[in-house]
């Protein structure tokens, strides 16, 4: 490419092609169209010395880099401009620029270059960090940088590190005679560290036959022992799976216990108020990022409250206005609040549009945390204890206060809670309101997981009916019983017979155990029942 | 089912936007006084037919703003053989058997010259018996399984062979990744089990071994990915370079895409090539997470063309939104609407069967750039871009087929269809015409 353009430059003279060939360092492959050359450019870069070399590489990761027409290379980020080669700011912005585009492959090249420049910082944490892209990466051509930086290298912990990635390393290279025993240390080694990296490098170790055979042996062994833990770690992780399903679907279906398990009333709106949540947490996450955006971490914890309190206020509304006057007439009910569910969702669909809204998830919500063999997603871990708290709080003011104790005498006995002094409309309209408010709660946890759209209560409504019907109306705790059984059911399912079957499967399991038991699994027992 | 418009407030609709679009030539009137004459006489009726309502709503509308834009601008240029267009709306609501019914109505009622419409492919399935038997045109916009090709029906979207194919190639390759090992992920229904079906086939014979090749459906509207991505991550760790072929329906995207991020698979280990994510999808994601990820379409809002920008430009001055995205299946209508004119002009009649036959071989450029051409088994020539999703929601284009590719409506790696080829134009005349045996396996048209 230099002598290239040197050749080309000395033939036309310099008046001719100004500036094209002005560059001819490490630096001009970043500029091109072409993948092999931006690689070739990476990897010169990264063992360059050069001191702008991390600053380019870390702007062309972030996207940060532009070429101009004449090979020219600017970092710009909002207003400054400098340029690459020497870091100064220009003053003027050169005219033409265009971002460098990335694809998979140079973004990985990229990865690794950028940790093998680390791994000599000041820094033990960020070494470490190298060390872990390095061992992700294992790219053969890392050994000597591995080598270079183990024999510097103090700290314990990024010494180990960086044997697992040397092992890693090692085996990725293609197998000959004289590395057998090398090999053989490096599969012991991975053997020895575990997780899924180390069994697909074990594996294809395994299965290559240009490789010494004790040396596949060895992986082979390592590979089935490690079979047999990730096997064992499995079942835990799908038993997560289970309790962080089960504790949507327990969400979904706290608000129905109450309106229909409590009050008796079918309300076939109760997803169009989750929904209504869910679009109140997008709505408080503008507002917030519009006034305040030091709190938009925490935005989704203000839309908690918030809205619990629109859906309540709309639940009280709706009992108010429609609910009321249809009391024991069930069938009239549904088809009025299914009427009012699709008001609801053509009204949402106008305002906002039919199409998902982006309901930011909080970098403290999003990821993982690995527990052993299996990886906890925050999220979803975060839903479950969100789940527990709302059952939790729910109970308490069922038990502890006159309100919850005000309920349950209307629900035993009406007209005995009429004489006792209690107003009874009152009290429909707030366990009305306590329903659509907790469905309000369960929209901002599913705004974290699905999509926020109009049709998002849709998908919900059904699971909720038949979490309460299974687990007997009018008991909580059947609520959480059907909620967690069935959630667990799905989730054991699924790996064995995939998710269409599965879904199939639980709904006629719950029809069969219905015919049998048609008060559910809790049934209430009780004179008031029967009427 | 919700909002159907009884036939007298849609013809009032209909009668509102030949108004607003005569209005609008009132106005270009003054800014540009070399425009063609108003059209006058008796008007051309064009249906459409998506959904405004329901499940596919989120997708329909746009496509149906974007007809009413196309028809307005058309009106504004002196409308179809010196007549205005007026557009027949009306909203089949997600519900497959009411899109026959409408669809009879909009062929026998309102005597519709051609129809637009259709997402997925049970709609397009179920109206296709009434426009078979009322003789109408349909032209369907969206990418597809193929396996079909009726006398009726124009195909603008791609069939396999100009979106799945191409796609499985780059991630074969060394710039896509060399994959070796394939994760298939799709919702239950006829697109995904076809298209799926159809790339096994063609991995089988690209030298995959049946173990490195795993299928999953999922019901429609998936939102708990937890136990499919850890499977995904598990078949990834088998020592050999792993992708997902995702042909997810629109609205699962979005939660599985979640818990890819969740789980810590990105692009650079896992790439995840999806068939049915576009622009206006992605509108609904926080897209941080998803950089590197693949799409294949045959079009892209990001391409840098002076015919897309102006595109572009149109769309949001008649939305008056400058945050509307344009996509793929916008682009089909356009071709597919383009195309309609040229026919009809050049057979000076709306006629369907005279427009049927106009229709093979008219030409309309891309707004991405070559030339679509009606091919005579109603499928299009197109380029096949594969995208990468950015930060800001739109595709980089990091690869492209070299020429433009002719669609195919029955695929070569099926067994059963090998032999066959779509043909409309005459001698053969034919949907499924058997190149081996010669024979016309009955579908012609007398």
């Amino acid at each position: 490419m230099r002598s290239a353009c040197l050749v080309v430059a000395l033939w036309l003279g310099a008046v001719l092609l100004p500036g094209a060939c002005a560059y001819a360092d490490a630096f001009s492959g970043l500029g091109s169209a072409r993948p092999d050359e931006m690689l070739g450019a990476i990897s010169t870069l990264a063992v360059s010395g050069d001191p702008q070399a991390g600053t380019v590489l870390r702007a062309l990761g972030e996207r940060h880099l532009f070429a101009a027409p004449d090979g020219g290379l600017y970092i710009r980020q909002g207003e400054t401009c400098v340029d690459a080669r020497t870091g100064q700011p220009v003053a003027t912005v050169p005219d033409g620029l265009k971002p460098v585009r990335l694809n998979n492959r140079i973004r990985t090249a990229l990865a690794g270059a950028q940790a093998s420049m680390a791994l000599l910082a000041p820094q033990a944490e960020t070494r470490l960090k190298a060390a872990d892209a390095l061992y992700a990466r294992h790219d053969p051509a890392m050994v000597p940088t591995l080598e270079h930086a183990l024999s510097v290298e103090k700290d314990a912990a990024v010494r180990t590190r960086l044997m697992q990635a040397r092992a890693a390393t090692i085996l990725a290279q293609p197998a000959q005679q004289d590395t057998q025993d090398q090999r053989l240390e490096a599969v012991r080694s991975l053997a020895a560290v575990g997780g899924l990296e180390a069994r697909g490098i074990l594996a294809g170790v395994a299965q290559s036959d240009a490789e010494a055979p004790q040396v596949r042996h060895a992986a082979q062994a390592a590979v089935s022992s490690m079979d047999w833990h990730l096997r064992a770690w499995s079942v835990a992780q799908n038993a997560f799976y289970g309790l962080s399903y089960g504790s949507v679907l327990l969400l979904a279906a706290t608000g129905l216990a109450i309106t229909f398990g409590v009050m008796g009333v079918i309300n076939m709106a109760h997803g169009e108020m989750m929904m209504i949540g869910a679009y109140v947490t997008w709505m408080v996450q503008q507002a917030i990022r519009v006034s305040v955006p030091a709190l938009e971490p925490v935005a989704i914890l203000v839309a908690i409250p918030v809205a619990f309190v629109v859906c309540g206020g709309m639940g009280v509304l709706i009992e108010r206005g429609l609910i009321r006057f249809l009391y024991g007439r069930p069938l009239e009910t549904l088809l009025a609040t299914w009427g009012l569910s699709l008001i609801l969702q053509q009204a949402v669909r106008s305002i906002f549009g039919p199409t998902n809204i982006a309901v930011q998830t909080p970098a403290w919500l999003s990821g993982s945390v690995a527990v052993g063999g299996m990886d906890i997603t925050l999220n979803r871990l975060a839903i479950l204890v969100f789940a527990a708290l709302v059952l939790g709080g729910l109970m308490l003011v069922l038990r502890r206060t006159p309100l919850g104790l005000q309920m349950r005498a209307v629900t035993q006995n009406r007209r005995m809670a009429a004489l006792m002094g209690i107003r009874t409309p009152r009290v429909d309209a707030l366990a009305f309101g306590l329903g659509a408010g907790l469905a309000g709660l369960a929209g901002v946890a599913v705004s974290q997981i699905d999509n926020v759209s109009p049709n998002l209560g849709q998908s919900y409504i059904i699971d909720s009916f038949m979490v309460v019907v299974f687990g007997g109306v009018g008991n909580l705790w059947g609520t959480l019983a059907a909620a967690m059984a069935l959630g667990m059911g799905g989730k054991v399912l699924e790996p064995a017979i995939g998710a269409v079957s599965a879904k199939i499967a639980i709904l006629v399991l719950v029809i069969l155990y219905i015919q049998r038991h048609p008060r559910g699994m809790f049934p209430v027992r009780g004179r008031g029942v029967e009427s | 089912m919700p909002v159907n418009l009884p036939p007298l407030s849609r013809r009032a609709f209909g009668r509102l936007a030949l108004a607003a679009s005569a209005a609008a030539v009132g106005g270009m009137w003054r800014t540009a006084p070399a425009r063609a004459a108003a059209p006058t006489g008796e008007p051309i009726r064009v249906g459409i037919l998506h959904s405004l309502s329901g499940t596919m709503a989120i997708s329909e509308t746009t496509l149906k703003d974007v007809m009413l834009m196309l028809i307005a601008e058309q009106n504004r240029r002196g409308g179809v053989l010196g007549r205005p267009l007026e557009p027949v709306v009306v909203d089949p609501a997600s519900n497959w058997p009411l899109f026959a019914e409408k669809a009879r109505q909009l062929l026998s009622v309102d005597r519709a010259a051609a129809v637009f419409g259709c997402w997925t492919s049970v709609s397009r399935k179920s109206v296709l018996p009434v426009f078979e038997e009322l003789n109408g045109i349909l032209f369907y916009p969206v990418q597809y399984e193929g396996q079909e090709c009726s006398r009726n029906i124009f195909y603008t979207g791609a069939a396999p062979n100009q979106q799945a194919i191409p796609a499985v190639d780059y991630l074969l390759s060394e710039d896509g990744g060399g994959a070796k090992r394939f994760a298939l992920i799709g919702t239950d229904y006829v697109y995904p089990r076809t298209t799926n079906q159809i790339l096994v086939n063609y991995l089988k014979a690209k030298g995959i071994a049946d173990a490195d090749i795993m299928v999953n459906y999922t019901p429609f509207g998936q939102s708990d990915w937890q136990t499919i991505v850890s499977q995904i991550k598990a078949f990834g760790s088998a020592g050999k370079k792993t992708a997902v072929v995702s042909t997810i329906n629109g609205d699962a995207n979005v939660p599985f895409y979640k818990e890819l991020g969740n789980q810590g698979i990105s692009a650079t280990d896992i790439p995840v090539m999806a068939f049915s994510v576009g622009e206006e999808e992605l509108a609904g994601m926080d897209t941080a997470p998803l950089v590197g990820q693949l799409a294949a379409w045959n079009y892209f809002e990001s391409i840098d063309t002076p015919a897309n920008t102006s595109f572009i430009k149109q769309w949001h001055d008649y939305t008056k939104n400058p945050k509307r995205t344009t996509n793929d299946p916008m682009e089909a209508h356009y071709i597919g609407f383009n195309m309609w004119v040229q026919a009809v002009t050049k057979a000076g009649t709306t006629d369907h069967d005279k427009v049927i036959d106009a229709m093979i071989g008219i030409r309309q450029p891309n707004l991405t750039g070559g030339v679509a051409e009606m091919l005579p088994d109603h499928h299009l020539t197109k380029p096949v871009y594969i995208g990468e999703i950015q930060e800001d929601g739109q595709f980089s284009v990091v690869w492209k087929t070299p020429s433009l590719v002719p669609g195919q409506a029955w695929s070569p790696w099926v067994p059963e269809t090998r032999d066959l080829i779509g043909d409309w134009s005459k001698p053969i005349a034919c949907g499924n015409y058997n190149t081996a045996t010669k024979t016309c396996l009955g579908h012609r048209h007398a």
